[in-house]
């Protein structure tokens, strides 16, 4: 128990789909995250893969209690903030913080970076001396690789690359156990992406760090993480160690999603297999009955549409499917 | 206001700082029209009734053979506090009613909302006429009822900012860290939304302006012989087109000044406060 930082149980996530204005009632639910469960133990990385509109983000969302959970579970650090809200949340927001996908939509632009970084500092410890809180700020911008001097700009002069030190700046200032990075190195050049992932990876070792990584990157993905989760129309389908789940797909759907990572010798590429996927991601508020990906599995069983699948262990990971 | 300020303004904004000038200009006139007016404002002298602008009277007399330019002096003063006022209340109303739309949202901004669609849905005239009707003309009337009105239909895009602000990766990082609701609006929310705030309140100075001299040609703006630059415009001024054109011309052409200068500054402030256009021209 000591180990677990975060155990996220059975986790459900819908939106209410309303209709008529005045006297509203509910007619559907965008079943966004549904039954996710997932814990991550104190210094690992766990990745979240899969398409857009997958449940990545809102997962992400509702573990920092910025969503309300429609059901299930969520312990942080021993703590069941499952239902903590406003200012009962409020001290168990500086262990977990997040990186955002955009550096630049995700700073204010009025706002010194200096304000942006420490800001942070002023909402949980408003008693700190002035000396304190610019020493504090200093650190942060040395400890992100960037210059003390650079916390009297604003962010539109900088780059993109160092926007996002910014923003990784602001998440570390209350020394966090828990950092959330939602898709935080899509929006970069490949070459900024390298120095941004060697930063996070250099921090997580020096401090101590625990992620829960989101990306559709599957390079990025395996360069970074300790475990990887792959989940399809919110469910987690397959979850499983780096390696193993890299060398042994066993759900049909993370093998596709292997498969449609290119490979950079055009040979090699043009002999693979094609993916095995059909059609479309299905609407999130009609998910079909029995396993959710079988309306595109090429290797669908006749009990696949009627059957929900059942979590089973295999090695290390799980896996949902009846094939497997 | 800081000297390093204006002297940037001089600098990049040539035009919003002439602006800036002839406003503060106006401003020091209304302020002491008092001590500048060369003659009485309702000094009436019947021997110079309706004599075209000369040394002694440089805007010329009217119909009653008051000074026009003292008049006009006085009028800077009425018109700019009925204006400043007013605009400055509707701004505070918009403020109010679009942050309180737009950051809260859901039912709150519904019911606000189809509020401000049933407001708007009145012609101003219409409402205006009616509230100085039962309250009867007189300037702190009319302050209200402009402010009230500019204000509620000033709130849409003012709530239309916010909306946009609040769902800002920024504003959702500062929910994140547990900033509270105060600290969101004061440091995330107004200061994104002030380019508009700025502009909507530059615009409403000159338009309350504008509206009180319309009021003003109904007989409900603020009573006579006050000489707001409205009254003059469209009582005698368009009694006496013919006989006398300068007792329009030079309201007019003060309202028109003021007005253009004010939304200059205005637009000038607004580029300069923006920390992304600095150093740009």
């Amino acid at each position: 128990m000591s180990n677990t930082l975060l155990d996220v149980q059975d986790l459900k996530v819908h939106f209410p789909v309303t209709e008529g204005v005045v006297i509203s009632r509910e007619v559907g639910s965008v079943k966004a995250v549904d039954g996710v469960s997932f814990s991550l133990a104190k210094g690992e990385t766990l990745s979240l893969v899969g398409e857009s509109g997958c449940g990545k983000s809102t997962t992400a969302l509702a573990v920092l209690r910025m969503l309300r959970v429609t059901a299930g579970r969520i312990v942080f650090d021993g703590v069941d903030i499952t239902n903590l809200e406003g200012k009962a949340m409020r001290p168990h927001r500086p262990k977990m913080q997040m990186v955002y996908q955009d550096p630049f939509s995700s700073l204010n632009p009025r706002m010194k970076v200096r304000d942006i970084i420490g800001e942070p500092l002023r909402v949980h410890r408003p008693d700190a001396s002035k000396a304190d809180y610019q020493k504090r700020v200093a650190e942060l911008l040395d400890l992100v690789g960037l210059l003390p001097v650079m916390a009297d700009r604003y962010p539109h002069e900088f780059s993109g690359g160092q926007r996002q030190r910014i923003g990784i700046a602001r998440a570390l200032a209350l020394e966090p156990e828990l950092l959330i990075c939602d898709e935080a190195v899509s929006a970069l050049d490949v070459s900024i992406q390298a120095q941004i992932i060697n930063l996070l990876m250099d921090l997580q070792h020096d401090l101590g760090l625990t992620y829960l990584f989101i990306s559709h990157d599957l390079s990025v993905v395996r360069h970074v993480s300790t475990r990887i989760a792959v989940m399809y129309l919110g469910q987690i389908v397959e979850m499983n160690t780096r390696d193993a789940l890299f060398a042994e797909p066993r759900h049909p759907y993370t093998q596709t999603l292997l498969q449609a990572v290119p490979l950079a010798n055009p040979e090699l590429e043009a002999e693979r297999p094609q993916p095995l996927i059909i059609g479309e991601v299905p609407s999130v508020r009609n998910p079909p009955a029995g396993c959710r990906f079988h309306p595109r599995c090429a290797e669908a069983l006749p009990q696949c549409a009627t059957d929900a699948p059942a979590p089973r262990q295999r090695g290390d990971g799980q896996v949902v499917c009846h094939l497997a | 206001m800081s000297w390093a300020f204006a002297a940037r303004l001089w600098r990049e904004k040539r035009l919003g700082a002439v602006g800036g000038i002839i406003f503060l200009l106006f401003l020091f006139c209304g302020v002491f029209a008092d001590v500048l007016a060369p003659y009485g404002m309702n000094e009436t002298n019947l021997s110079v009734r309706l004599q075209s602008p000369s040394l002694d009277y440089p805007f010329g007399t009217d119909h009653l053979g008051r000074d026009i330019l003292s008049r006009v002096l006085i009028g800077a003063q009425l018109s700019m506090v009925v204006g400043f006022l007013a605009a400055g209340l509707a701004t505070v109303i918009s403020i109010v009613i679009g942050v309180a739309s737009g950051y809260f949202g859901g039912r709150v901004d519904m019911l606000i909302q189809r509020f401000v669609d049933a407001w708007m849905t009145f012609p101003d005239l219409l409402l205006l006429i009616v509230v100085i009707s039962i309250l009867g003309p007189g300037m702190p009337q009319i302050i209200i009822v402009l402010g009230a009105l500019y204000g509620i239909a000033g709130s849409r895009i003012v709530r239309g900012s916010v909306v946009s602000v609040r769902e800002s990766m920024y504003t959702h990082a500062a929910e994140s860290i547990g900033a509270s609701t105060w600290r969101i609006l004061t440091r995330h929310i107004l200061p994104n939304v002030m380019p508009v705030v700025i502009v909507l309140f530059t615009t409403r100075v000159g338009a309350t302006i504008l509206a009180e001299a319309g009021l003003s040609f109904l007989g409900l703006g603020v009573p006579p012989p006050a000489p707001t630059w409205g009254s003059m415009l469209s009582g005698t001024g368009r009694t006496y087109m013919y006989l006398g054109p300068w007792l329009a011309l030079a309201p007019g052409l003060c309202l028109t000044i003021v007005v253009y200068a004010i939304n200059v500054y205005g637009d000038a402030l607004r580029d300069l406060l923006d920390p992304r256009m600095r150093g740009v021209r």
